[in-house]
């Protein structure tokens, strides 16, 4: 179970009108922001009752920004990671990913979108059973269509790039469980999408297989990839320039925490 | 994705199950084999009867008197005298310019006697009729001579047995030709022994004793001056119908009636060819339709294990939807695990069914049909996509999220 279903939100008081939080660029220059969240909500129907998961959520993410998103648990947030990689659809709202409203997308166009746009990197790894890493790297290129040898090349490369060269041919059940998640990284920037979605990557590691990952955010965000990340860990999200804390299916506060980004190298040292 | 791809993708599912795949496979090899062989078992059953039918020879027709089955059309009320078969009729018929069709006209008067020789004894068929009879019938001699002309007008005590009658009352080895032996309370000297005929059916053909109609009548069947009935033969198989109308209007003639009134029965040799042939050929559909069930059955056993591989690959399928796998990816995945699963079947099922064809099965030597073949593996493989097209589709319509979530 990578991702936990949705729990009841157990606030009866609605928000107050307004609540919505317009997050504003938070630099000078005007730029298309990648992810345009517009009083998204997700309401689910567990047989008679309404659950509302996301209730009126807004947010804008500009390129090359690596953000964190905290909450409780039942807070939205793996809602909200779900529309955010077109897996899911909101129940109201608009959702404007690189300026393109999804919901006018059809599925055939939506497949392409994650294929290409967006890296989604789960808890629980996701890599297919009895199928070896390079090909599960491999396997979002076959969907692109990307011929036999050009996809094994590339898959080598962003193996390399998570540093997994050496076990490529290994099955998921033979790898740590940073390895595996190191795999999936590497599936998730095998066709080079400027969006990186992960939803607590860490929340199944160690401390160290958290560094190694986070470092790997850390650098695929210097090359100027978006990188969305849900996190619970506290030290997780301070290695990022933004932290979005979501709250009964609200944002409940966007701070930013640029010029105190740290090296995840240096998490371990305090 | 090219559908090498998903023929690799689709081979490597199935290897991660291979007792569930092979029993799958199971289903439809035994489908296409059962059609394959029944198939065959009823084409080689219906060659093997008209191969017999063959043997009487195609181109005689009986003619049956009145009464001899109880089957003749019932007289008119003019008609005071019973039509026979009679030895004038014999004559009338093997005119050359009124029958020109017929090539020779055998009388048969036949009962069953005890054959003895010695302390042997046995229940044989005495045939009474002329030369012709032996040819008529597709007898061939195998020692000895054939009845002649002159012993029909002597009334000559000589018989032609068949083989039954040499190994019923003769030891083994013994030349039984200038033999004499006695059939009820006639006796005759062997003259000739006939080869071994096939059976037609229960009867043995070969426990008979051919003599002279002459010497029949005189001894054993009495003299009526008729005969039970007439063997006509026709100069070809081609002329038989005509023979037939020939004979049928000489005999109207001579009995003062019309050809439909005539209380004769024709059995044309022709007409039960083809009636068997038909009726073989209903007999070997209803057996390829019942292995065809047999493979309707295995198609739905494709279905079944496709619809358990979909469900317990649902999350497989969210993860490939979640990195960019389009539906018609995910449906030609699976339909194509189908399609393997019913090609493999295919394919062993040919192999079967060729190689169990050459088996003889309840007696009788199959005859493999190339239309059966194909379309056996051709309805196998359309099974394959009819029954995966459900799962394969369930499959690549679920959304992602709800396929990821699914444990």
């Amino acid at each position: 179970m990578a991702i936990p279903p949705p729990e009841r939100a157990d606030v009866a008081v609605p928000p107050p009108e307004g609540a919505d939080i317009d997050v504003p660029p938070p630099e000078g220059p005007p730029r298309r922001p990648v992810i345009s969240l517009r009083k998204i909500t997700k309401v689910y129907r567990m047989g008679e009752i309404e659950v509302a998961a996301l209730r009126g959520v807004s947010l804008d993410v500009l390129p090359g920004e690596l953000v964190s998103v905290m909450g409780a648990s039942g807070s939205g947030k793996s809602t909200m990671m779900n529309i955010l990689g077109c897996l899911d659809t909101p129940s109201s709202g608009r959702y404007l990913l690189d300026g393109v409203d999804v919901r006018r997308l059809d599925e055939t166009i939506l497949a392409r979108v994650r294929n290409r746009k967006i890296g989604f990197v789960f808890q629980s790894f996701n890599l297919i059973p009895r199928t070896s890493a390079v090909a599960n790297v491999e396997m979002p290129l076959a969907y692109a269509g990307v011929g036999a040898r050009e996809r094994r090349a590339r898959a080598m490369a962003a193996l390399e790039e998570v540093g997994l060269a050496d076990r490529a041919h290994h099955l998921p059940n033979e790898l740590s469980g940073g390895q595996q998640q190191r795999a999936a990284v590497a599936r998730a920037i095998a066709t080079n999408p400027s969006l990186i979605l992960a939803d607590e990557p860490t929340g199944n590691l160690d401390t160290r297989s958290t560094h190694e990952i986070m470092d790997i955010f850390a650098r695929l965000n210097q090359d100027g990839r978006t990188v969305v990340l849900i996190t619970h860990e506290p030290e997780v999200a301070e290695l990022t320039r933004r932290i979005v804390r979501l709250r009964d299916g609200l944002v409940l506060s966007d701070e930013s925490t640029a010029g105190e980004h740290l090296h995840a190298s240096d998490m371990g040292a305090r | 994705m090219s559908w090498l791809e998903n023929v690799r993708i689709s081979l490597r599912g199935l290897n991660a199950n291979k007792l569930r795949s092979s029993l799958t496979v199971l289903g439809i090899l035994i489908g296409v084999g059962a059609v394959i062989i029944l198939v065959a078992v009823g084409t080689g059953s219906s060659q093997a009867v008209q191969n017999r039918i063959k043997a009487l020879g195609t181109n005689t027709i009986t003619v049956l008197g009145t009464g001899r089955f109880g089957r003749g059309p019932a007289t008119t009320g003019t008609q005071t005298r019973a039509a026979t078969l009679t030895a004038a009729d014999v004559g009338l018929l093997q005119d050359r310019t009124q029958a020109p069709d017929i090539l020779t006209v055998s009388p048969v008067d036949s009962t069953s006697v005890t054959a003895t020789n010695g302390a042997a004894t046995s229940t044989m068929t005495v045939t009474g009729t002329t030369p012709t009879y032996i040819g008529a019938s597709d007898f061939q001699l195998q020692a000895g001579r054939n009845l002649t002309s002159s012993d029909v007008t002597a009334h000559t005590r000589v018989a032609v047995v068949g083989t039954t009658l040499v190994s019923d009352l003769f030891s083994a080895g013994a030349n039984p030709i200038g033999s004499v032996i006695s059939l009820g309370s006639l006796q005759v000297q062997i003259v000739g022994v006939l080869a071994t005929k096939g059976s037609t059916g229960n009867n043995d053909p070969n426990a008979v004793a051919i003599i002279p109609y002459t010497t029949a009548q005189d001894r054993l069947t009495g003299y009526s001056a008729s005969f039970s009935e007439l063997i006509v033969q026709s100069r070809s198989s081609s002329d038989i119908n005509a023979a037939e109308s020939e004979a049928a209007s000489i005999l109207a003639g001579a009995n003062h009636t019309t050809v439909s009134a005539l209380p004769f029965n024709f059995l044309n040799e022709g007409s039960l060819l083809s009636t068997s042939q038909s009726t073989n050929q209903t007999f070997t559909v209803l057996l390829g339709a019942v292995a065809a069930i047999s493979l309707l059955v295995g198609g739905i056993g494709i279905m079944n294990i496709m619809l358990v591989t979909v469900t317990e690959r649902t999350r497989e399928i969210g993860i490939r939807k979640a990195i960019g796998a389009p539906k018609s990816a995910i449906l030609g995945q699976f339909l194509t695990e189908a399609v393997i699963l019913s090609l493999i079947g295919g394919v062993a099922g040919v192999i079967i069914g060729v190689a169990g064809s050459h088996f003889r099965i309840v007696g009788v030597q199959p005859v493999l049909s190339w239309q059966s073949i194909v379309e056996a593996f051709g309805v196998a493989v359309a099974v394959g996509v009819f029954f995966g097209f459900y799962p394969a589709n369930r499959a690549a319509s679920m959304r992602p999220i709800d396929a990821l979530r699914y444990e």
